[in-house]
């Protein structure tokens, strides 16, 4: 076990703050109003090489893990920037990862470098409104069209991105049962307008960033768009949803940091029966609990990205520091706001937008209870609960 | 077309540092950074390099401590190289002593072309590139807001207290610009990575060929007598809202002339 700092680590943290320091709250709270994709932090991100990281350096990439991938994301979100700008970056950090561990020359050569350089936006295309968190029991299918092509028609929910985004990592039946993992195949998709109906769908928070309901009516897709091998896509899309929590492990406690960053400095100004409130253990000791949770979780973090990055199973990991960054991120956020009074139910105060966004994490990708039932059926060895 | 950027590493403005009762300066035991007001120069001198299509750029700077944190983060942003000059019989220089220092050190690199910022951020002298400039026995323009190179010649946009003076100069020469010059970029993750691997020479004082006794304390032309903490603040007016309360802010303002 080795904790020794990482200079590496701490150049992309120093980088990556110098960067988002540029975007304050305000920038970040105007976007969310207004419904507004932060094209200009994207940009200033993607100049940076910062969007990708993890993408290989033979593909015009940083060559780093998803350890770094979570720094910078984490670094993001500390800044104020939330959900909304994190999000902004992500999914073409774990959303194309199963391209690079399983995809065909041609899609690497043809995609890695423009999403390297930040020329590509991606949206994810798993889940669907009739099967939830049952992934074996999604409808869309994609059926052989007979010239070594396929045609996809079904329905996606919660999309993210794909307004922005010009193709999709997109899993369908080819074969087998509903129910069955087995028969799921990946594609890396085109997003064409002429046979994808995109409507965004309205929601609580991190409205910089649209959620979209995708329609499917018969897209065609080349054979050569396949990402590794038929049949075995809910497999290969592990490599996408295991990194894909780890790296929201960092944004919660990213946007944990910012809201104890906001608390503890409000903490310390405001004075109320002649004291400052922070004097109070009522106030202070949610605020020096939740400090202990985020550590925790980024520990874990931590942990679940070094065994990814070094091929080892990490399915336990990577939902545990999903499970506890959600928890740590959102007590924080709901402390800020507590530690706020009524102020924190102000826009101008900025915790209600942590609060909002760091309560998404509980929720998605995946909810606490199932990440629960996971834990308690494939690594306790407890009967199956549902 | 090389050409040099001065280059100073301070401590970190958002944690400033206290001085030493003893020496009378400041202390820089801590991580020294890139002064910000230098990161005008390295981004001007990377986009003239750039535009000439040819050449790098180098730096130089003279700091305690073998520094070079300040230096990585010039060099990531895609400077080629950097020299940077450590002893510490260098304590307690002046500006003149500084100058002579980064002149000797320049003239290694034979430039084209040598920038630095108007003033550094923690010292603001605000005398050290026209030292150099004298010392190199080089043309100095100072106050620039634009540079370019056009053949064997810098045309530079003067910022003046009216507007700005075009003018013209044969190179090599030394020209101090302005934060307005460029909007720096920031380092990127491969230039970063890159940085780790350029080349910093380091020299001490007899790898450069001064003479001790000519910069550091032992040289300085000025003595630091005394040093004294800034003013408190004084508390400001409070005013309570009786109904009037806007005629007496107005009527605030309007004694300070700012209305």
């Amino acid at each position: 076990m080795d904790f020794s700092p990482n200079p590496d680590h701490a150049l992309i943290v120093e980088a990556v703050d110098a960067v988002c320091a540029t975007y304050d709250d305000t920038y970040w709270a105007q976007r969310d109003e207004r419904h507004e994709f932060p094209w200009d932090f994207y940009a200033d991100m993607a100049a940076g090489g910062w969007i990708g990281i993890a993408i290989p350096e033979a593909y015009g990439g940083g060559g780093q893990g998803i350890a770094e991938a979570a720094l910078v994301l984490n670094r993001v979100a500390a800044s104020g920037a939330a959900m909304n700008g994190s999000t902004a970056l992500h999914l073409t950090m774990f959303g194309l990862n199963p391209v690079v561990k399983f995809g065909n020359e041609q899609l690497k050569e043809t995609f890695l470098p423009r999403a390297a350089a930040g020329d590509l936006h991606v949206a994810f295309g798993v889940t669907e409104p009739d099967a939830g968190t049952d992934t074996s029991r999604i409808a869309t299918r994609a059926t052989e069209d007979g010239m070594g092509g396929w045609i996809v028609n079904g329905r996606k929910i919660w999309s993210s991105k794909a307004l922005e985004s010009e193709v999709c990592l997109l899993l369908a039946r080819t074969d087998g049962q509903p129910g069955e993992f087995n028969g799921l195949t990946l594609f890396l998709v085109d997003l064409d307008p002429e046979y994808c109906d995109i409507a965004p769908i309205p929601k609580v928070g991190r409205n910089a960033v649209a959620s979209c309901e995708v329609a499917y009516d018969d897209l065609p897709v080349e054979g050569w768009r396949m990402v590794g091998e038929r049949g075995r896509g809910f497999h290969h899309i592990l490599h996408g949803l295991n990194p894909e929590r780890i790296l929201l492990s960092a944004m919660a406690c990213g946007i944990g940091e910012a809201a104890l960053r906001r608390a503890t400095h409000y903490a310390n100004e405001r004075e109320v029966f002649g004291r400052q409130i922070g004097a109070n253990q009522a106030v202070s000791h949610p605020l020096a609990k939740a400090h202990m949770e985020l550590n925790a979780a980024m520990t874990m973090m931590h942990r679940a990205a070094w065994h990814y990055d070094h091929g080892l199973e990490c399915g336990e990991l990577a939902n545990t520091a999903k499970y506890l960054a959600a928890e740590a991120s959102f007590f924080a956020a709901d402390q800020a706001m507590q530690t706020h009074g009524g102020l924190g139910y102000a826009s101008e105060y900025h915790v209600e937008r942590y609060w909002r966004e760091a309560r998404l994490q509980r929720i998605a990708p995946v909810s606490q209870e199932m990440t629960l039932n996971y834990i308690a059926q494939n690594i306790m060895g407890l009967p199956r609960s549902y | 077309m090389k050409v040099v950027v001065c280059v100073k590493q301070i401590p970190d403005p958002a944690d400033p540092g206290a001085l030493d009762p003893e020496s009378k300066t400041l202390v820089r035991d801590a991580k020294l950074i890139l002064d910000e007001s230098d990161s005008y120069g390295v981004e001007m001198a990377l986009q003239l390099v750039d535009a000439a299509g040819e050449g790098e750029v180098h730096l130089v700077s003279m700091a305690p401590n073998n520094e070079t944190a300040g230096l990585r983060t010039a060099l990531a942003m895609g400077a080629a190289s950097a020299t940077l000059i450590s002893d510490e019989a260098l304590k307690g220089s002046d500006a003149l002593g500084t100058a002579k220092v980064l002149a000797a050190a320049i003239a290694r690199q034979e430039p084209d072309l040598v920038l630095a910022a108007t003033e550094s951020s923690d010292g603001y002298t605000g005398t050290v590139p026209e030292q150099v400039a004298a010392l190199m026995d080089l043309p100095s323009v100072t106050f620039a807001k634009s540079v370019a190179v056009d053949g064997g010649a810098a045309k530079v946009q003067r910022q003046t207290e009216a507007g700005y003076d075009e003018v013209e100069c044969p190179l090599p020469a030394l020209v101090s610009v302005t934060a307005g010059v460029v909007e720096p970029r920031y380092p990127s993750f491969k230039g970063i990575m890159a940085a780790k691997s350029k080349p910093v020479d380091e020299l001490d004082l007899g790898g450069l060929g001064i003479d001790a006794g000519s910069v550091g304390w032992a040289g300085a032309g000025q003595e630091i007598v005394s040093i004294a903490d800034a003013p408190a603040r004084e508390a400001g007016e409070v005013i309570e809202d009786e109904g009037d309360a806007y005629e007496r802010i107005v009527s605030f303002l309007d004694d300070l002339k700012v209305l």
